[in-house]
């Protein structure tokens, strides 16, 4: 018990003392003194879209902008709560709920893509060149032909919900069957599918960005239920005044406004561009 | 198989070419994890040592639930730590929700539990050990309690490893919580956890021996020191 009394420094006091002092001084830097968050998607972040518009947008105003990605219905939540000081999702209809309940100020479109159906090469259900994504859905259910689900109500799942109901079934009931839902993002749903040789329904960024390493094609294309339209929306200051509505403002009117819209443009995969600038806004109908 | 062979290359590539982002990934890592091992030291240690020591009332309940509570899910840890930080919930105006700082704490919620139940069965074992003899020279448990932490110093490292291993290990409260926020809240298993998602198995798994390949330094550095600290001890 002789140490109980030794008031010498340890080696572990020594220890402790190096450690606290080499994080502390490695803490990083304050950073950017401004900075908003902006909730937005897997599918944006997965295809790489904000690590080519963000550098643009800083060097450009000198606002940092932290983007957490999510499945949109998690964005909506997180928007919601107040955590977000702008959306960039892909669910027209909740984006426009959202408004009309008074979170957002206001909603305007951004860009576009579409969704894919893709699926093995040996196609069970042979859906590959219709061009109705709902009568393909029919087929696959018809050949009870494995169909992997993102089930994680994003928008990409959303969608896939809506085009089940256009087709006029329930392959809830199915889950655990043919019918799976794999609770995961766009990339690892993709990987997933591979693996299982399923159809899933995918948005053409992610495609794009991944096609290389999968063993699935694309079958059906082209309908116009399968169109993909990205919104910015607002959050309302009204409803959370802590939010940074002034500089989310900003980052709204650069990605609506021509240099935005070209930068979004000039964004390629492969040669491809993933996503299609649409913003039909000038600056007279500022935002919020 | 090619996946395994590309991941050792990624890995190899991450480390050789000194990888800014992985840097910075890898100190925000660090950071995040021995700051709530740290915090949850300085709680879970007297706490364990107090429960081991002292004879009240529901002491027996408690170490059920300290023993149980090492098992706590990381998700369900970050989601209740999201409802709280959150700007809608009782601590929003302190605004930490999606920063280190929240990171740290819902860690320290996931590492207490482990530390102070492992220090309680250390404890317990050395004052059973010693009661006799401490009792003999005036000791109290009160008075014990300060010197059998610092005498069982050397095995109560192992329950701080065991603490830094749930943290720097855990994905689903530092996921929540933090938002995986490129250069703001990215650590290294959100950071696989991204890759996973966008289907990049190679760099991800690069990205996990990486993380390995830390914790194995640390525990060799906690192993070292344990032989410092018993020689040390001995002279």
């Amino acid at each position: 018990m002789r140490t109980l009394v030794s008031g010498r420094r340890g080696p572990l006091a020594r220890l402790l003392a190096a450690v606290a002092l080499a994080l502390l001084l490695a803490a990083p830097e304050a950073g950017a003194d401004e900075f908003i968050t902006v909730a937005s998607t897997t599918s944006t972040q997965n295809a790489g879209l904000f690590d080519h518009l963000l550098p643009l947008f800083e060097a450009e105003t000198g606002i940092e902008v932290r983007v957490v990605a999510v499945g949109t219905g998690q964005a909506l939540r997180l928007a919601r709560n107040g955590d977000a000081d702008l959306l960039l999702v892909h669910d027209r209809p909740s984006e426009e709920a959202f408004v009309a309940e008074g979170f957002g100020s206001a909603r305007f479109d951004l860009m576009y893509n579409d969704f894919v159906l893709v699926g093995p090469s040996a196609d069970p259900a042979g859906i590959a060149g219709l061009g109705d994504a709902a009568a393909a859905l029919e087929r696959i259910a018809r050949a009870e032909a494995p169909f992997l689900s993102r089930g994680d109500d994003s928008g990409t799942h959303r969608r896939e919900r809506a085009l089940w109901q256009a087709a006029g079934n329930d392959p809830g009931a199915a889950s655990g069957t043919w019918y799976r839902e794999a609770g995961q993002g766009m990339g690892a749903t993709l990987n997933t599918a591979s693996m299982m040789e399923a159809y899933t329904l995918a948005d053409r960024g992610t495609w794009l960005s991944m096609q290389g390493r999968l063993d699935l094609g694309v079958l059906v294309e082209g309908d116009a239920g399968l169109r993909n339209q990205y919104g910015v929306t607002l959050v309302s200051a009204a409803r959370h005044p802590h939010i940074k509505a002034e500089p989310a403002q900003r980052f709204a009117e650069w990605l609506l406004s021509p240099a935005g819209q070209a930068a979004i443009d000039g964004f390629t995969i492969g040669g491809e561009r993933p996503f299609i600038p649409n913003a039909h806004w000038t600056r007279d109908e500022s935002p919020g | 198989m090619t996946d395994i062979g590309e991941a050792f290359a990624a890995a190899f590539s991450l480390v050789y070419h000194l990888d800014r982002d992985l840097g910075e990934i890898v100190l925000l890592s660090l950071q995040v994890s021995v700051g709530a091992v740290a915090v949850a030291s300085v709680i879970g240690l007297p706490l364990g040592a107090a429960v081991a020591l002292f004879r009240f009332p529901g002491r027996g309940a408690i170490v059920v639930v300290l023993n149980a509570l090492m098992g706590l899910p990381p998700v369900v840890v970050g989601l209740v730590v999201y409802l709280v930080l959150s700007r809608a919930g009782p601590l929003g105006v302190l605004g930490l929700l999606f920063t280190p700082t929240a990171m740290v704490i819902a860690q320290v919620f996931l590492v207490t539990p482990i530390i102070a139940a492992l220090a309680r069965q250390v404890i317990e074992d050395m004052w059973s050990e010693y009661e006799e003899q401490l009792r003999s020279l005036g000791a109290t448990p009160r008075r014990a309690l300060g010197a059998l932490l610092w005498d069982g110093r050397v095995s109560l490292l192992t329950a701080v490893l065991a603490g830094f291993g749930r943290a720097i290990a855990e994905v689903g409260a530092v996921m929540i919580v933090g938002g995986n926020i490129d250069h703001v809240t990215r650590v290294m298993t959100t950071a696989i956890a991204l890759e996973v998602s966008k289907g990049d198995l190679a760099l991800a798994l690069g990205l996990g021996i990486v993380l390995v390949a830390l914790s194995i330094a640390v525990s060799a550095a906690v192993a070292l020191l344990r032989g410092t600290l018993a020689q040390a001890q001995a002279r």
